[in-house]
């Protein structure tokens, strides 16, 4: 789970990493009032989505009146943001954080991220603050400093003098500010099941104080039951409504522009189906995997799901029975076409753990838009075909 | 011969007594596995599908002699048991639980390795030696006997593989999930000298997915030590570029992790790599017929 720059600066604020004021505004009258209190003569009026690029995109700009403030986020606030990290189809910008202006020297970069290589916790640090840092990661190799922390020792000074003398930071306090700074947010990483934590830029002021200008955070999903506080900020309206709608019911669903609507049991079968479509002339409408546990009900939600888009010409399931059994897709299947209207053919491969019981299943309720494919390759090329009206 | 389980493997299980457990067991069971016991703490002296419930694992190694556990207890406490195996002297512990948070694994499987337990999983199906010992969450019937290993990280694609390759009338020896969450036990990199070094393998199938850089690890394992043949697949070729946020994930890998790339790296150690898994009978048909 992800959440906004503004709610990853509150977290900061909780361990003591330095950020500036700012104040989160969902209306231009809000935004004006948040400049007011926050006082001064600079404001940074910045657009809240899960997505980096911002900046590039048009969504963060600064405002040197309070008349500007409120110009620019009259503009910002329900914009279509687009940039690298949102797909073209961009996001609809709901909330602009308001933030006071920055006496910016240096521009760093700082992240904390699991390296699955290593199967630690690395700290990741530049020079290089304020740019796309793949491109710095892929052009100046060197001028990223990788530092891995293992947490049965913990953050250690030792880490603390690699990041700065990595850095070339040379005066003693400042130093002893970026050390503290890299512990906190260690300690942040680890208390909180982060996932992933990006400060891009993290600036050096003129007066020598170390502050994180952004905030990115990402939680381990599977760690959210033990963080309420964190589970609390999802922002659900950055979910697509199918995908959330979907993992209610336990099933995981991204739409996709193809023909042929997807249903298949795991993760990688469900790309692996999508694959064969594509390599056999078709294309897949969406993922969607109905996981271990799919029943009856959860069939049906998944047909319903796949057939609000008006662009599947045919549907493939494709299962390959573990722990869920073919039989209660089958049922699932004949359910679901009493509480949906399928009206495009349907192509059904099930293989597994009680498949013979499936087939009787299906074949005993006769149902004319269903068609039996006995495995994968011949299932994908049914469904190719009836997508294209030739089956 | 097969590579770390057999029909003389004797196994306990974590989560004994819960609903998954106890379904699990009971087909491991039907499919000839020695199950020989269970842990359930607070249940310790009770019986179980015929077999002892102990209260703790070292109670469970003492009186059964188990060196392996299948692990189902929920994920919060995933890691408990892991470590509770490693310490205790377990050599082997398959993790099938689903959403264990990966800061505990990160833990347990740091402690596992200092103790010298090797896991595979979790989020996995476990391992297979086909008819003598299944230590998962797979449909037995379709691992028929035979001579080509697989090391798969989707779950339902090692059952797809598994089936072609038995309709292509090989079989199979050894068949293990590795699973596909962030921190995982064995991966290509040791399961591919096991098969290399089992006598009765002949052919090994390596299933992949997008993301992480493991498989462009295999590819590097391959060309320095594997020299029987290796059919591929790697899923997510028309996966489209996922919506992200921040950069570190991509810097850290030092690759974008696409299917493309992970097919290439493989293609070019002489790996035999199949677009669509519905060919993947079909190539190691042809790889053990030159």
């Amino acid at each position: 789970m992800n959440i906004h720059e503004y709610q990853a600066k509150q977290v900061f604020a909780k361990y003591g990493v330095p950020t500036p004021r700012g104040i989160i505004a969902n209306t231009v009258e809000e935004a004006v009032a948040n400049a007011k209190e926050l006082g001064g003569n600079i404001w940074v009026v910045k657009a809240q989505i899960h997505a980096g690029g911002r900046g590039l995109g048009g969504g963060v700009k600064l405002a040197k009146s309070i008349e500007e403030v409120e110009t620019l986020a009259g503009e910002i606030l329900g914009m279509t943001l687009v940039t690298h990290q949102t797909g073209p189809e961009g996001k609809l910008v709901q909330k602009v954080y308001i933030e006071e202006g920055a006496d910016i020297k240096d521009e760093l970069y700082l992240s904390v991220v699991l390296d699955r290589a290593a199967e630690l916790p690395i700290i990741m640090a530049s020079t290089e603050g304020g740019m796309d840092i793949e491109t710095v990661a892929d052009k100046t190799p060197e001028k990223i400093i990788k530092v891995a922390v293992d947490p049965s020792i913990g953050f250690q000074s030792f880490h603390g003098r690699e990041l700065v003398f990595g850095l070339g930071i040379t005066d003693k306090a400042e130093q002893k500010k970026m050390v503290q700074f890299a512990s906190k947010l260690y300690k942040l990483y680890m208390e909180n099941d982060a996932e992933m934590i990006e400060i891009n830029p993290l600036i050096k002021t003129g007066a020598g104080d170390f502050i994180a200008l952004d905030g990115k955070m990402g939680f381990d999903d599977s760690a959210l039951g033990r963080h309420p506080d964190i589970e609390a900020m999802r922002d659900i309206t950055e979910e697509d409504a199918d995908e959330r709608e979907a993992s209610e019911y336990g099933l995981s669903y991204i739409a996709l522009d193809g023909e042929i609507g997807c249903m298949v049991n795991g993760a990688g079968l469900a790309m692996g189906t999508m694959d064969t479509i594509n390599y056999m002339g078709g294309t897949p409408a969406n993922f969607l995997d109905v996981g271990g546990t799919a029943n009856a009900q959860t069939v049906a939600k998944g047909f319903e799901i796949i057939l609000k888009n008006p662009n599947v010409k045919a549907i493939f399931v494709n299962i390959f029975g573990g722990i869920v059994r073919c039989d209660r897709i089958a049922n699932g299947i004949l359910e679901a076409t009493k509480l949906v209207d399928v009206n495009v053919p349907v192509i059904v491969r099930l293989d597994g753990t009680n498949a013979p019981e499936a087939a009787v299943i299906l074949e005993n309720a006769n149902i004319d838009n269903i068609i039996t494919a006995t495995d994968l390759g011949d299932g994908a090329a049914k469904a190719v075909a009836a997508a294209k009206g030739e089956l | 011969m097969s590579i770390l389980v057999n029909k003389d493997t004797k196994v306990i299980v974590q989560g004994f007594t819960g609903g998954e457990g106890t379904f699990h067991a009971g087909q491991c069971m039907d499919y000839g596995t020695q199950i020989v016991g269970g842990v359930t703490p607070g249940k310790g002296g009770q019986e179980h599908l015929g077999k002892p419930v102990f209260n703790t694992v070292k109670e469970a190694i003492k009186a059964t002699n188990a060196t392996v556990s299948m692990v189902f207890v929920p994920p919060a406490f995933v890691a408990d048991a892991v470590m509770e195996a490693a310490e205790a002297g377990i050599e082997l512990a398959v993790i099938i639980t689903e959403g264990a948070p990966v800061r505990d694994m990160q833990m347990a499987k740091a402690y596992a390795v200092k103790q010298g337990m090797k896991t595979i999983g979790p989020n996995c199906p476990g391992i297979i030696t086909a008819g003598e010992c299944k230590i998962g969450i797979m449909p037995g019937n379709i691992f028929k006997k035979g001579s080509v290993g697989l090391i798969s990280k989707s779950g339902t694609l090692t059952y797809e593989g598994a089936n072609q390759v038995v309709n292509e009338g090989f079989g199979i020896t050894t068949a293990v999930g590795i699973g596909g969450d962030p921190i995982i036990g064995l991966s290509y990199k040791q399961l591919l000298p096991m098969f290399e070094a089992d006598p009765e393998t002949k052919a090994i199938v390596m299933i992949g997915e997008i993301g992480g850089d493991l498989e462009i690890q295999a590819a590097k394992l391959i060309k320095e030590q594997i020299t029987k043949p290796v059919v591929a697949f790697i899923a997510g070729q028309s996966a489209p570029a996922g919506k992200r946020m921040g950069h570190a994930g991509a810097i850290i890998s030092g690759s974008a992790g696409t299917a493309k790339e992970k097919m290439d790296a493989l293609e070019a150690v002489g790996v035999k790599v199949v677009v669509s898994p519905a060919e993947i009978g079909k190539a190691v048909k042809e790889v053990l017929s030159k």
